[in-house]
């Protein structure tokens, strides 16, 4: 197949056989699993902090909440999230090369 | 404002960033691959040189004049500029870093093999390109006037110029040092004067100033026919969800965000450059936000007239006053210059690459200048056209039309292998294209009031939904045309680079492997190992031998 490792330590994926196919998807799911985590983190409290200062009307509230405390927040879920999907990748890796066939190179 | 001081200021900040970008091309000359000499690269600097390039005219003056005027709710603007990012990094950094894709159009085209796809993201890359930088001149023009009292045209035309000349003579290749530089140029124009103009608050009283509940909108007077004002007015919180829908999915699609993603070695480098840059990012917003409040208290009289924008420029000399204050103020005019300079030339450079490569006829070093010229005469333009429109909203509105066209084509993209080329064509026309035509009838005017203006200004809440539903639900319908390589294209997507190193060694070299599709066509000004042009006009990676690989085997 083109475009693709022509070497055969990962056979399956390589030749896109349906176990190679799996490998790939199981990755893409967790991968989507932590991608979707970290959005959700950061997704319920932005679509709930408009109508609760709007029923707070507190302007330093929002001074400092907008102004500073969002972003070491914002730094924070970036890590975890890169943490998690680098550990994906490396149980991945760990996975596929442990399932190599006999007689690769 | 002093100009003995100011002008000196601008005059050097146009001076470094052009012998800079010099430099850096005879650099990348003599070096036998520039992306590959950039892949070395470590993350802490790649992502100043990709926070340089985003910090615009809009986050620089823009943010500060809209909590000036509005107050606080208009924090919501950094704080989706930075989450932007966020939302990038856990759904498109690494895949589309391993995409190998150097422009939006590349993408779409190598992952859903279909010219059609193509033609419709270069035609929207070139919309949004054309609606960010006109905030971008028009902020050049307003800090020039405050500078020097000249004309209003007078300072886009100053940029337009610096940046047409820059990048079509080729000095302005993506070079990791000049936008490097830029950022931490802007960071210490905002933070110095920062720290005096809170001295001088804190030796003036340091009393807080007082933000009224309902802001005070310009009802006479050269603001008030502002468009977008009055629908915030009528409908604010509306108007907030608009703005953080837009700005939260709209960063991934930024021409000149994704072109700088290429830079990074591989997808795992890609991550961890995107996290440096929310951190840089994050911390210079803090300072904007500090302008529009002291700004408050020593420029008030800016909320009855359309150039709040000026705050920025203005509080040195007001707060601190005498040579200090003068001194701080070219300090912030050479900051402000930076801002333009740099996010205009990287956005120049991806329209004017879109326009060389899918629109205009030939190809070659001489229409890739041609293009530039048309990329930035279009929004020169636009900035006569209209002048009432602070620049954080304009900015805004690409922001819209970025989310609601290339969030749903990225993320269905690279998350679901059942899109196929009609359902990506059909989620841009209605999606991209729905927000495209509200933003066109805010600039027009064409409604002034009520609610339906208000869903015009600020339309990502309804756009987005709709470019998402329309690309799967076409793409549901049209099962029979899933690309035959979506397998293969996902595999690479995801596919850690430590699985795939083991290939061929001109792959190797490359980076990836190249995406079907790929033209090995060198245009543009390329590079003498033909590995990629400057005007992103083709893959990375796409060395002669994987280039005709691809269009063997692809097509």
């Amino acid at each position: 197949m083109h475009r693709l490792p022509r070497h055969r330590t990962q056979w399956e994926i390589d030749e896109q056989t349906t176990l190679g196919a799996a490998y790939v998807r199981s990755l893409m799911r967790s991968q989507l699993r932590a991608g979707i985590a970290a959005f959700a983190v950061l997704a319920l409290p932005v679509v709930t902090l408009p109508l609760f200062f709007a029923a707070l009307r507190n302007a330093t509230v929002v001074w400092v909440v907008l102004g500073f405390g969002c972003y070491p927040l914002l730094v924070l879920i970036a890590w975890w999230y890169v943490r998690r999907a680098e550990r994906n990748e490396r149980d991945f890796a760990r996975l596929v090369r442990g399932t190599d066939p006999p007689g690769t190179p | 404002m002093n100009e003995a001081y100011a002008i000196p200021a601008v005059a050097a900040v146009v001076l470094v960033t052009v012998l800079i970008g010099g430099f850096g091309l005879r650099i990348s000359r003599t070096t036998s691959d520039f992306y590959v000499a950039s892949r070395t690269v470590g993350p802490s600097l790649n992502a100043a040189a990709i926070s340089g390039e985003y910090l615009s005219a809009a986050s620089f003056l823009g943010v500060a004049g809209l909590v000036l005027v509005y107050g606080p709710d208009m924090l919501w603007y950094p704080v989706g500029y930075t989450a932007g990012y966020l939302v990038l990094l856990v759904f498109v950094a690494a895949p589309l870093r391993r995409s190998g894709a150097y422009t939006l159009p590349d993408f779409a085209e190598g992952r859903l093999e279909s010219r059609q796809v193509r033609t419709v993201v270069s035609v929207l890359v070139v919309g949004v390109g054309w609606l960010y930088l006109v905030p971008q001149l028009q902020g050049a023009g307003l800090t020039l006037q405050i500078l020097t009292g000249a004309p209003r045209w007078l300072g886009g035309a100053l940029v337009a110029a610096v940046v047409v000349l820059a990048v079509a003579a080729g000095g302005m290749r993506s070079i990791t040092f000049v936008q490097a530089f830029q950022y931490w140029l802007k960071l210490t124009a905002l933070l110095v004067p920062a720290f005096f103009l809170l001295l001088a608050w804190h030796r003036d009283g340091g009393a807080p100033p007082a933000f009224p509940a309902v802001p005070d909108l310009p009802a006479s007077g050269a603001g008030a026919g502002q468009p977008i004002a009055t629908s915030r007015a009528d409908h604010p919180l509306y108007a907030t969800y608009g703005l953080i829908v837009a700005t939260f999915l709209g960063t991934m699609g930024l021409p000149h965000v994704v072109v700088r993603f290429y830079t990074s070695p591989h997808g795992r480098a890609a991550r961890r450059t995107t996290v440096f840059v929310l951190a840089l990012i994050g911390f210079f917003y803090l300072l904007p936000p500090l302008y529009g409040w002291l700004g408050r208290l020593y420029a008030p009289e800016l909320t009855h007239t359309p150039d709040a924008d000026a705050a920025v420029l203005l509080l040195p000399g007001r707060a601190v006053g005498g040579l200090g204050g003068d001194l701080l103020g070219a300090l912030v005019a050479g900051g402000a210059f930076a801002a333009f300079l740099s996010t205009a030339s990287g956005l120049t450079m991806a329209v004017a690459g879109v326009l060389s490569q899918d629109v205009l006829p030939a190809r070659g070093v001489r229409h890739f200048r041609l293009a530039t010229v048309l990329a930035m005469t279009v929004p020169l333009g636009g900035t006569l056209l209209v002048s009432a429109v602070p620049v954080a909203d304009a900015v805004g509105m690409a922001f819209a039309v970025s989310a609601s066209s290339f969030c749903p084509l990225l993320v269905l993209g690279i998350w679901w292998r059942r899109l196929t080329p009609p359902g990506a064509l059909a989620g841009l026309l209605l999606g991209g294209g729905s927000a495209l035509a509200a933003v066109t009838l805010t600039f027009a005017e064409v409604v002034r009031s009520g609610w339906l203006h208000t869903l015009l200004a600020w339309p990502a809440v309804w756009s987005v939904p709709v470019g998402f539903l329309a690309m799967i639900l076409v793409s549901l319908a049209t099962p029979g045309s899933i690309p035959p390589h979506t397998s293969a294209t996902m595999t690479r997507l995801h596919l850690p680079e430590s699985l795939t190193v083991r290939q061929t060694a001109a792959a190797a070299e490359g980076g990836s492997t190249s995406p079907p599709g790929t033209k090995s066509t060198p245009s543009g000004t390329s590079t003498p190992s033909g590995t990629s042009t400057p005007s992103g006009t083709s893959f990375p990676g796409s060395t002669s031998s994987t280039g005709s690989t691809s269009t063997r085997e692809g097509r």
